[in-house]
């Protein structure tokens, strides 16, 4: 019989030295677990990564798909990404008005407005905005497609869904998110004008030749190609969500969450190193 | 050597005169975590033959044939289709082999985004390139009239009840002329009606085409229609395989308790 057996025989409570280390015990493997989970996630993207890479760069091309993704991803966030861009140079207008005019550099406010929406505002406002419609999008619809075996009907029918499903959207992003940055950086300008010219009469010509001076195209392509980048990260994020989706209706819904959050994440934390990688190479 | 093209695309001929199976499974393991579905499981059907393959839900049925179809991969065991083995291949090149394959799903998984003519096109539009727009919709409308649908070309799936998906998803699984014909649980679900009209429409395409077809079923009046062969599963082992009279006269305990509660 063992002592605390024994103790608890003869009455004597059993002392507690097990509890803590339990509870240690306990909270280290339940850690481990989710750091084994972390690093399976990041192996199974891997995988999927390279999957999609060598089924987009070997025929036959989805070109009617790509099309068709290119329409969704870019035509269809058009609107959105513009109001978003024309929100955001707005309240930048009225919010560095103020700031600079109590620092009496009010005559740096259009080169401000500029230097602020091309380099950083209209390509991170882009990228979230495209990570919430986009990336839910994707995320929802192939997880639908995957509880209700439309994906395995694809592989069945002798089609690549990797090519089909997730290179195409993959694709279209990418090359979509450029031109939708260079929507809401315009946006982003004429909003901006247009919040200033309210306050304080200024044409928008004076407000250009203000603003670009001294500007060139290293201010201007890197930030816009950045985006890409971003395109990279939704499309994929969200394919990948969506295709391992399990469960019917909760993992769905499961699928679109997770392809928002984890983009929108993954954007933010790729602008940081992109910005970094910037002003390195493009000085 | 024959390329895994030559041997998908061109049955030989001990195949084309039923000698040589055109599906062998052989000792199929599959396990998912801790439970093991499949424990062990060899099968063959060769061209023209129907093998019912029943059991209780829940006995690895549908997974034997994802198997076969390469969808899931085994954790042992062989998958010869047209004596070529699965197991491993990379994806276009199980894509070949899935040419000359038809799968009908359980809730036929149609694209629903797509209407029943777009569905039943798809496998065309990605294999039958020579074909012209107008041959494809001429295939595409005999197909759906083969199987009865072909007043309903411009609706979507969500449109159409259960039994008339499972037609549409025939109809694409026809699409690509297969000699293998895999289908899960055709009569789940519906009416009786319903299940005797897939029964008939599976018969008369059994004898148009001259398939080799695989039919998991728990529906054992189903199996008995449009079988030759019968398979009962429990706990991932074949208990017994023959046809009817076989399983009818069969001692064996599962098999008396599962043909008296069908």
């Amino acid at each position: 019989m063992s002592d605390r057996k024994l103790m608890a025989v003869s009455g004597v409570n059993p002392p507690l030295p097990g509890r803590g280390m339990l509870l240690i015990s306990r909270t280290l493997s339940s850690s481990m677990d989710l750091i084994n989970e972390f690093f399976e996630w990041f192996g199974d993207l891997g995988i999927f990564f390279w999957q999609v890479v060598r089924a987009a760069v070997t025929p036959p091309f989805e070109f009617r798909e790509l099309f068709r993704q290119l329409d969704e991803i870019g035509s269809k966030s058009l609107p959105l990404v513009a109001l978003a861009g024309a929100a955001t140079g707005a309240v930048l207008s009225l919010e560095a008005r103020y700031s600079l005019t109590r620092f009496g550099a009010k005559s740096l406010l259009p080169a401000a407005i500029v230097f602020s929406v091309i380099h950083e505002t209209g390509p991170i406002i882009t990228g979230l905005v495209v990570s919430g419609r986009v990336g839910a999008g994707i995320g929802a619809e192939l997880a639908s497609m995957k509880v209700t075996e439309q994906i395995d009907a694809i592989e069945a029918s002798a089609v690549n869904p990797y090519r089909l499903l997730a290179a195409t959207r993959i694709l279209a992003c990418i090359l979509m998110l450029p031109f939708l940055t260079l929507a809401a950086d315009l946006c982003g300008l004429i909003m901006g004008w247009v919040a200033q010219a309210l306050v304080e009469p200024l044409s928008l010509h004076q407000f250009i030749n203000s603003g670009f001076k001294g500007a060139d195209f290293n201010d201007f392509l890197p930030p816009t190609f950045k985006t890409a980048v971003f395109g990279l990260i939704i499309g994929l994020i969200a394919c990948f969500q969506g295709m391992r989706t399990q469960g019917g209706a909760a993992g769905v819904g499961r699928a679109a969450t997770s392809s928002v959050v984890l983009s929108s994440l993954f954007v933010i934390l790729a602008d940081v190193v992109l910005v970094k990688f910037i002003i390195i190479f493009f000085p | 050597m024959d390329t895994i093209d030559q041997i998908a695309m061109k049955p030989g001929e001990a195949e084309e005169d039923g000698t040589v199976p055109v599906v062998a499974v052989e000792d199929l393991h599959k396990s998912f975590g801790s439970q093991k579905v499949l424990n062990g499981i060899s099968l063959t059907v060769s061209r023209g033959e129907t093998l019912a393959v029943l059991g209780r839900s829940g006995t690895g049925k549908s997974v034997l044939l994802k198997l076969i179809i390469g969808l899931q991969q085994p954790d042992s065991g062989s998958v010869r289709i047209h004596g070529q083995d699965i197991a491993g291949l990379a994806l276009d090149q199980i894509g070949t082999i899935r040419k000359k394959m038809g799968f009908l799903f359980q809730h036929a998984a149609l694209y629903d985004s797509l209407t029943v003519e777009q569905n039943v096109a798809f496998p065309l539009q990605h294999h039958k390139k020579n074909m012209s727009k107008s041959e494809q919709g001429d295939r595409v409308k005999e197909l759906l009239a083969e199987v009865g649908m072909e007043g309903d070309l411009d609706k979507m799936p969500s449109d159409i009840s259960g039994g008339m998906q499972k037609r549409v998803g025939l109809a694409r699984a026809l699409a690509l002329e297969p000699d293998i014909l895999l289908l899960d649980e055709p009569t789940a679900g519906l009416d009786p009606i319903s299940s005797a009209e897939i029964d008939d429409l599976v018969l008369k395409l059994q004898a148009e085409h001259h398939m080799a077809s695989i039919v998991v079923t728990h529906d054992l009046h189903s199996a008995k229609t449009i079988a030759n062969r019968l398979a009962l599963l429990n706990e991932g082992s074949v208990v017994i395989e023959g046809n009817f009279e076989d399983l009818r006269k069969s001692d064996i305990q599962f098999v008396r308790e599962f043909l008296k509660h069908s």
